[in-house]
């Protein structure tokens, strides 16, 4: 191995442990702002130490520690599912959206609000997610090989109805309901308890762990079907597989935050430019990214409009129009060069 | 380490039809033919892209249809016309990936690795782009790239289709100067005959998916196979050292 490589080896897993105490700090950091300022030490001394009871305990304790652990989690699940779609179907602007999986996940959500099912809403988001998904792997299908093209072009379209649907239900709504549907559907951490926490927390860390354990095949696609084949991997079986763990992943992601979006195709994006290709790297660097990105985004969705919330999904497109001119910017100077 | 292949009356509607073809260890073969008359498919046969309707193919002795995609891509190594990439792709990594069939599922390259990959990059002239970004690599670079990534998968035998396919004159002969330098097994689609007369032991000829012809260059290329397989009227004469040289007369 040369010094160089040996090099970028230590800088890379460098990378890894500075953005993990990054995450640490900004968990705690994020737990003292909101509307009720609780201070940094105050903040450590309640999680690590025997803390006084009383109201900033409460908040912290009951309020803000979950929310900002679900940000967490729900940045690192749509961060890393963009890495991995992104590779898999060989095409820059995927992210869950183009698998019908965020939008499913929304119609699911609505239509259990309507119903007056809210307790349900998780349960059905999901549900909403993978049926939606489904449809989009069966159409997809191709005589028992995936084709990306056909996968991308099915998924928007199943997208789109889906999101029409969900539209068409949301407008017929009664008032009393209109406002909890579209937070919904912008996205948003408000009313996060501790119980919304394990489902989505354990499907993360498997999937995100599993996904990491694929990196090999993961940059051989790169190859494209071809090149991947010569090098023994089984491209099929292997783009069908992750394409159903990410939807699965973003399913228990989206069913607990609502739909998100933007944060699945900017994250890994931004951790290549960094860093490069190789998935060994991408995959978990943009799992600690999603997460630091969300933790922060959703601090600004507490306390730009006071004593309103901004949903999640706003800000994150307001981050992500400009983003998309840099990537666009970037593919036109590769285009001249 | 250069291993045999063997194959066994392939077919594969409607491109190929009952294909035999025997390839001993070191031989550099290539396989020229028309547009269309299945170099390229029956390549892809080998290195398991396309299920052959029957036949068998051995590489080695080991069939490669019922092998495991690994085994196989431990023997064998394919470079093509161009493969993608994106933008964040070094050329060290692509080079890199020819370890993915030695290598579990997360890719974890040992110093030996490492060697390998900074000595094929080496033998083929392509170190000093070790950070560049693939994608800004000219026609010529990349297809170095991809042998030096087909190096480092250590191949008995290498697949080749139309590697010089937009290469200029000199890096053509380069590159198939290289390939004969391997010491390995290769069997090359090409389109210059020529060319392919003078980097290759043994031609056979494809002609509508079936083998009309096979043997040393210069018993191959000869005025009534140009005629009979590419429907031209060309003019071959030989040179000095005995290869066919393929003149063709646009005007008459």
């Amino acid at each position: 191995m040369t010094v160089r490589a040996a090099a970028r080896r230590v800088t890379l897993a460098g990378s890894v442990v500075l953005l993990a105490v990054l995450l640490g700090l900004s968990l705690i950091a994020a737990v003292g702002l909101g509307p009720v300022d609780i201070p940094f030490t105050d903040v450590w001394r309640i999680v690590f130490g025997d803390a006084p009871t009383g109201p900033p305990a409460v908040i912290v304790r009951d309020i803000r520690l979950p929310r900002v652990l679900l940000g967490a989690i729900v940045g690192a699940g749509l961060a890393v599912t963009g890495a991995v779609l992104q590779g898999v179907l060989r095409n820059p602007l995927a992210d869950p959206y183009l698998i019908g999986a965020s939008s499913g996940a929304s119609l699911g959500a609505v239509l259990a609000l309507m119903s007056g099912l809210s307790w349900l809403l998780p349960v059905a988001a999901f549900t909403g997610a993978m049926a939606t998904f489904a449809v989009v792997l069966l159409l997809a299908r191709n005589g028992g090989q995936l084709g990306v093209t056909r996968l991308i072009l099915s998924g928007v379209a199943v997208a789109a109805l889906a999101e029409a649907a969900t539209n068409f239900i949301v407008l017929n709504s009664p008032d009393s309901q209109l406002r909890s549907a579209l937070f919904w559907t912008l996205g948003g951490l408000s009313g996060t308890q501790w119980s919304d926490l394990p489902v989505p927390a354990i499907v993360v860390a498997v999937f995100a762990g599993w996904f990491w354990s694929r990196s090999a095949g993961l940059n051989a696609l790169v190859l494209g079907e071809e090149g991947a084949t010569s090098l023994g991997v089984e491209v099929n079986r292997l783009r069908v597989r992750l394409v159903i763990g990410s939807a699965i992943t973003v399913g228990a992601v989206v069913s607990v935050s609502g739909g998100i979006g933007f944060v699945a195709l900017m994250v890994p994006h931004a951790v290549r430019m960094v860093v490069g290709g190789d998935n060994r790297w991408v995959v978990p660097l943009s799992a600690l990214a999603g997460a630091l990105l969300m933790v922060w985004v959703d601090v600004g969705a507490r306390l730009l409009n006071q004593p309103d919330e901004i949903p999640i999904g706003v800000i994150t497109a307001m981050l992500g129009a400009p983003f998309f001119l840099v990537l666009l910017a970037r593919a036109n100077r590769r285009a001249f060069s | 380490m250069s291993l045999s292949l063997e194959i066994e009356d392939v077919a594969w509607a409607p491109v190929l039809h009952d294909i035999t073809l025997s390839v001993p260890p070191g031989e550099i073969l290539g396989l020229i033919g028309p547009n269309g008359s299945g170099k390229s498919s029956l390549l892809r046969c080998v290195y398991r892209r396309r299920r052959p309707d029957r036949g068998r193919i051995l590489v080695d002795g080991l069939n490669v249809w019922t092998a495991g995609a690994g085994d196989v891509a431990r023997r064998v190594a394919v470079v093509t016309q161009d493969s993608p990439a994106d933008l964040e792709n070094s050329v060290e990594q692509i080079v890199a990936l020819g370890r993915v069939p030695y290598l579990g599922g997360l890719g974890r390259l040992t110093r030996a690795d490492h060697d390998l990959i900074d000595e094929a990059m080496e033998r083929c002239e392509v170190r000093t782009l070790a950070r560049r970004s693939y994608t800004h690599l000219s026609g010529g670079e990349r297809q170095r790239v991809h042998l030096a990534r087909a190096l480092v998968q250590q191949p008995g035998l290498l697949l080749l289709d139309e590697p010089t396919n937009h290469l200029d004159l000199r890096h053509q002969v380069e590159l198939l100067r290289l390939v004969r330098s391997l010491g390995v097994t290769v069997v090359a689609a090409l389109h210059d005959l020529q060319l392919a007369g003078a980097a290759c032991d043994r031609l056979a000829v494809l002609s509508a998916g079936r083998l009309v012809a096979d043997g040393p260059p210069a018993k191959v290329v000869t005025n009534e196979l140009l005629a009979e397989v590419y429907g031209v009227a060309a003019e071959v004469t030989r040179g000095a050292d005995g290869l066919p040289r393929v003149n063709l007369p646009l005007s008459r």
